[in-house]
């Protein structure tokens, strides 16, 4: 019945506005794409930029006040935006499947897996009598990669990892044999191999069964390398769109240029690229104060260190730390969370901890910090050893090493204005009196570009990446010399996290600074580190230069990491 | 149809022009007008909310009436009581009309208002004053004190608090007055402030910032009184004015039962108490201290959950 | 769950043991022969002076009476009542019917309170939604005994639709009265947890990928939004039962139902402390029991306490 030139969707000139209590607000200003049968289309745009709500708009499930307020959704020729209830019920599932972002939030807790898999069958009219319902479930589950479905059938979601509950939710979607499947940040809340995995099967299922994909993502690297087609989507309105390979090798708009300098996962491949194209791109965007360029910071870096040959300042040798895990009961078990960890990080430069979720990478940055006490193992900072000192002796280190956390929105208390945020570790270590202690909260806030009539402000008036930058004044107000980074830049927008980065690379090379970066990002990695240490389950398998790992690893779990990132596969800017 | 557009899956490459879709600065610090954090966040909502304005004006008005009744009557309560004048109906002297022993009910109730009240402010003193320190205590030290504490609580919070007061005040029925009556009530409701308590002290300890602040060489003590009960102290002002009204209400159902305040006290609950015999022959005498009592416990409900829904960004959702 | 429920029941016998003390340690630490003040300004009959005395261990250490009222607790004798009579006989005769009264009420609020809260959750900021919260603050905070009184006067009195005291023939028609108000205020909680649950819930992603997966409504509000909201209301029960119990006092006093509750109704207002000491303590016993089994309920509709270890 299809024809064959009218595109499976078709959205024209959507518009989508919210209520609020100050009237409505546009999210979306006019958006027109189309996808064709079996086309893979990703919508790439940072957060605020409307590209969920594109995708929720297309199903008309607009979360809370949103509204259609202008446009067509046509999707097989069907305007979904005026569609009625019971016409959009039976599009979803069978006509549009959706994969939602968090697999820990899209699955009803209450139900089993099995459950919650069949009522999508029997809904979508897949199968009918008990036994095919359950029979093609076990079937779906099987095909998103649950090799043991029958058996886990009957389980509940909070008895599946992330990876697995995702895959679930990528069989929901596709129970319904759908002939477009929305895939709204897949897999940005996985590990980075298991991602690649799932993205993996994702394109197979998809591409065997002729399945047009829209992917919503905040990932260039991810849109360029799985889909055919890229839409660039900025502050409500589509920016640039057109062949993937083209938009990232030809970008056309300025938003799409600063995005791409900004992207980790592409810069880094273009650091050997052509310094002349880079010279393009810094004249296009001259005009826009606050552009960013990582490899002109990864640069200076490096010219720093060629200049200044350093000896260690953190020294740590058979770091081991063990928790006792209660299971219930009165027993309790052996947690190795770090296990006889040793690296060294020579002063001025910035040596990055990587790994997954539960290497122990955080737990190595609690215990150089203080905030732990090792089971065993040594840590010597500027040549004492930390782990034997007493209270007073620990109270003075502490003026030479300071944290930045990642969470920017828990990481300042929100009733203590900025100035004072600022001022508390001058205070603390009894430091100046009054008005020097309010010179250095303006000198602070310079360093870290925020005005300086911040002072008086509370945090809950600044953005993420603006309060990650009090985070790291208030780091540097005791000028120290080691400044750990626990997933600074991890919750942030690319482009405020290539400024944080830039931020930072700047900070290190005019105060001499010595960083530890904990991440699990090997992307960031490679513009902003010197030496990386990957850590699998609390020990480091490899450590090495950044230019080292990344040109010839040696474990093979460095290898699935490098692999991973996504966008890996993709030559851009050569 | 057809549109003007180029044709489809081809290599177009799609640019919105520059003009239309301006580039703004990485990341610009936007400041409002005004400064805001929670509070003043919290009461700039307030302020908008008749509700607020109606519940407080409330409160305010019972106070100043608990505190100065003369000004409100001059007839006295209790003097001049005449047994001839019984259940007689409204009159311009007593304008909600006499009692069965032939005083004045407006009276009453307004001399009534100081009993009430007085109940429910020293329980939220003892009881949540109590409770916010041992769930503080529970929340900070944590461990076996926690447990300890905790269990204590859950023990006392087994008793519905009403029975547990009736008990109390049958074994002190010699002693009583309005600060036993409170004593009886708060004795048992501490536990239900001290689990707020405990569960935002262990919320906020739990944050980033007090990290920081470990990390900045802040002693546990200090990180405690500047940070981390600062935090926690909005959703227990909540709970303290609900249950206020509670004591309120606790103390009216307690006089009703005869096991409150002694019988000569003026108290809205004794008076409902002692009219209910009367109720079909004069009901004004129950509804009006009845209603007296309704107004006062709904305006502190109303004033809490305001205050929650201002405060707390969940409740704001529930709007 | 088998785990779940051994630890449940492990739990509640140092609650158990603690609020015995508790009651106990109330009533007879006092100086003096605390049977004979517990008659305060009353003349006992000397047969059941003596009689409680030797249920109370009176001349034993205080510990060791405690441990002999524990041993009572435990056992199920409740001792005598003031009149005399054994307080087992006297419960044996009331317990059917407030378990009758506590039953209905349980049942209108679950049934009006769910299904006005549901409405209200799902209609958020409309006519209805805004009415029913005005309406359940007030029922909040009017007492219970007003309530009562508001019922008896209007409905019975007034209208003469039920009759205003209930007396001797408890049997379900004669107690709809007394169960709509003892149920009032506990409806007025139900509506607004129910209304909270309902819009927490719709705000959960699994409600948005149920509607995406083809779902329709008159599926995804029963199975994913409904069956979720009723967790929280469900364990709030637990707590409510102390307002259930506190309220079928005051409304079989007042209504005359022959119960528990009317029971230690005119225990407390005649001052016969002995019976108001025996049945508190077999209320805070009933409150526990309940709180358990409300809990094991808690389990089986939440699979994540359930599966824990």
């Amino acid at each position: 019945m299809t024809d064959t030139r009218t595109p499976l969707l078709e959205v024209k000139d959507l518009e989508v506005a919210f209520r609020t209590q100050r009237g409505s607000v546009k999210a979306l200003n006019g958006v027109s794409f189309t996808i064709e049968h079996g086309e893979t289309v990703a919508i790439v745009g940072e957060s605020g930029s409307g590209k969920s709500t594109t995708a929720a708009a297309i199903i008309n499930l607009l979360p809370g006040t949103g509204q259609i307020t202008n446009g067509q959704v046509l999707f097989e020729g069907q305007d979904l935006a005026k569609a009625s209830r019971s016409q959009l019920e039976h599009v979803r599932g069978r006509g549009i499947g959706f994969v939602p972002q968090d697999p820990m939030s899209n699955l009803n807790p209450v139900w089993s897996v099995g459950f919650q898999v069949e009522e999508t069958i029997r809904a979508n009219g897949v199968a009918t009598s008990p036994r095919d319902v359950k029979k093609k479930a076990v079937e779906v589950l099987k095909q998103a990669g649950l090799d043991d479905a029958d058996k886990r059938m009957r389980q509940f979601p909070h008895q599946f990892s992330g990876g697995m509950r995702q895959r679930v939710l990528i069989g929901i979607g596709l129970s319904g044999d759908p002939k477009l499947l929305i895939a709204d940040e897949p897999t940005s809340a996985l590990d980075v191999t298991v991602q690649r995995r799932i993205l993996d099967h994702l394109g197979t299922l998809t591409g065997d069964a002729g399945t047009a994909v829209l992917f919503i993502t905040h990932d260039l690297g991810l849109a360029a390398e799985r889909a055919e087609k890229l839409i660039v989507m900025y502050k409500g309105d589509i920016v640039e769109a057109g062949p993937s390979l083209e938009v990232l090798q030809n970008p056309l708009h300025p938003y799409t240029q600063r995005l791409i300098a900004a992207a980790p996962s592409l810069a880094s491949r273009r650091i050997q690229g052509s310094e002349q194209k880079l010279g393009e791109l810094k004249h296009d965007t001259e005009t826009d104060a606050g552009s960013v360029d990582l490899i002109t910071a990864a640069e200076e870096r490096a010219e720093h260190l060629a200049a200044n040959p350093s000896e260690p300042v953190i020294q740590i040798r058979d770091l081991t730390k063990v928790f006792k895990i209660r299971t219930g009961g009165f027993r309790s078990v052996d947690f190795t969370a770090v296990d006889k960890v040793s690296f060294e990080i020579p002063k001025g430069t910035t040596t990055a901890l990587v790994g997954e979720s539960g290497s122990g990478k955080s737990t190595v940055a609690k215990l150089l910090l203080g905030l732990e006490s090792a089971t065993s193992g040594s840590i010597s900072v500027g040549g004492r050893d930390i782990t034997t000192l007493n209270r007073r002796e620990l109270f003075r280190l502490r003026r030479t090493m300071q944290p930045v956390f990642q969470d920017p929105y828990g990481t300042l208390d929100p009733l203590v204005n900025i100035g004072n945020t600022i001022a508390e570790p001058l205070k603390i270590h009894g430091v100046g009196d009054r008005d020097s202690r309010r010179d250095r909260v303006t000198e602070l806030l310079e360093q870290v570009a925020l005005p300086v009539e911040l002072a008086d402000r509370y945090p809950n008036e600044l953005s993420g990446g603006q309060r990650q930058r009090v985070a790291v004044a208030r780091a540097l107000a005791l000028k120290p010399e080691i400044i750990v980074l626990d997933e600074a830049v991890s919750a942030l927008d690319v482009l405020v996290q290539a400024q944080i980065l830039q931020l930072l690379a700047e900070l290190q090379s005019e105060l001499g600074l010595t960083y530890l970066f904990i991440t699990h990002d090997l992307a960031v990695v490679r513009v902003i580190a010197d030496n990386v240490c990957v850590m699998q389950k609390g020990r480091i398998v490899e450590q090495a230069s950044t230019d080292e790992v990344f040109a010839s690893p040696k474990e093979q779990y460095t290898r699935d990491l490098l692999d991973a990132i996504p966008g890996a596969g993709i030559k851009i800017g050569v | 149809m057809s549109s003007n557009t180029a044709p489809r899956r081809s290599a177009d490459h799609f640019v919105a022009p520059v003009s239309e879709t301006p580039v703004a600065a990485i990341d610009q610090v936007k400041l409002s007008g005004q400064r805001s954090n929670l509070w003043t966040d919290a009461w700039r909502d307030l302020r908008r909310r008749p509700l607020f304005w109606v519940s407080s004006i409330f409160i305010l008005l019972f106070i100043v009436v608990a505190l100065f009744p003369t000004l409100f009557t001059s007839v006295p309560p209790n003097a001049g009581c005449q047994l001839v004048d019984s259940n007689a109906g409204p009159s311009a002297d007593h304008i909600l009309g006499l009692t069965k022993q032939g005083c004045d009910v407006y009276s009453r109730i307004v001399h009534g208002a100081g009993a009430s009240l007085a109940v429910g402010f020293i329980v939220i003193a003892l009881s949540g004053i109590t409770g916010a320190i041992i769930g503080s205590i529970a929340g900070f030290f944590g461990g076996w004190v926690d447990s300890v504490l905790m269990r204590l609580g859950d023990i006392f919070f087994s008793i519905p608090y009403i029975l547990a007061a009736v008990v109390i005040m049958s074994v002190f029925s010699a002693y009583v007055n309005v600060f036993v009556v409170a004593l009886a009530i708060g004795a048992f409701t501490w536990p239900s402030t001290a689990r707020v308590m405990r569960s935002e002290v262990l919320r906020v300890k739990n944050s980033d910032f007090v990290m920081a602040g470990t990390a900045l060489g802040q002693s546990r003590l200090a990180l405690m009184f500047k940070h981390v009960l600062p935090n926690s102290i909005p959703p227990v002002i909540v709970v303290t004015t609900l249950s206020l009204a509670a004591a309120i209400t606790a103390e009216a159902t307690l006089s009703f039962l005869g096991v409150g305040l002694p019988s000569g006290t003026m108290s809205w609950g004794n008076d409902i108490s002692a009219a209910q015999s009367d109720l079909r022959s004069n009901p004004a005498t129950l509804i009006y201290p009845s209603l007296a009592l309704t107004i006062t416990v709904l305006s502190f409900v109303i004033f809490g959950e305001t205050l929650r829904e201002s405060l707390d960004p969940k409740a704001r959702a529930l709007r | 769950m088998v785990f779940y429920v051994i630890r449940r029941i492990l739990q509640a016998i140092p609650v158990l043991i603690g609020t015995t003390f508790l009651i106990y340690f109330l009533v007879f630490a006092m100086p003096g022969n605390p049977v004979q003040a517990l008659f305060g300004d009353k003349t006992p009959n000397p047969a059941l002076l003596a009689e409680l005395e030797k249920q109370y261990h009176l001349n034993e250490p205080f510990i060791v009476q405690y441990l002999y009222y524990l041993r009572d607790v435990v056992t199920g004798n409740f001792g005598v009542s003031f009149s005399g009579q054994s307080v087992n006989d006297v419960l044996a005769r009331t317990f059917p019917v407030t378990a009758r009264l506590a039953l209905m009420a349980v049942v209108i609020e679950m049934v009006v309170g769910v299904t006005i809260g549901l409405v209200a959750g799902l209609r958020k900021g409309k006519l209805f939604d805004l009415s029913s919260l005005v309406i359940s603050l007030l029922f909040l905070s009017v007492p219970i005994f007003v309530i009562c009184f508001i019922g008896q006067f209007f409905l019975g009195f007034k209208l003469g639709w039920f009759r205003t005291t209930v007396g001797a023939d408890a049997s379900i028609p004669n107690l709809i009265l007394p169960a709509i108000v003892l149920a009032s205020s506990l409806v007025a909680i139900n509506i607004r947890l129910t209304r909270g649950s309902v819009i927490e819930t719709l705000n959960n992603d699994f409600v948005r990928t149920a509607y995406s997966k083809g779902l329709s409504r008159r599926r995804v509000i029963p199975v994913h939004v409904l069956r979720n909201s009723l967790i929280p209301v469900t364990t709030q029960l637990g707590a409510d039962f102390g307002i259930l119990l506190v309220g079928a006092t005051v409304t079989e006093g007042i209504f005359n139902v022959p119960g528990v509750g009317n029971t230690l109704y005119q225990a407390i207002i005649r001052g016969e402390r002995p019976t108001v000491v025996s049945f508190v303590t077999v209320m805070v016993l009933l409150y526990l029991v309940v709180n358990i089994i409300i809990d094991l309920i808690y389990a089986v509709l939440d699979p994540r306490i359930r599966y824990v270890k």
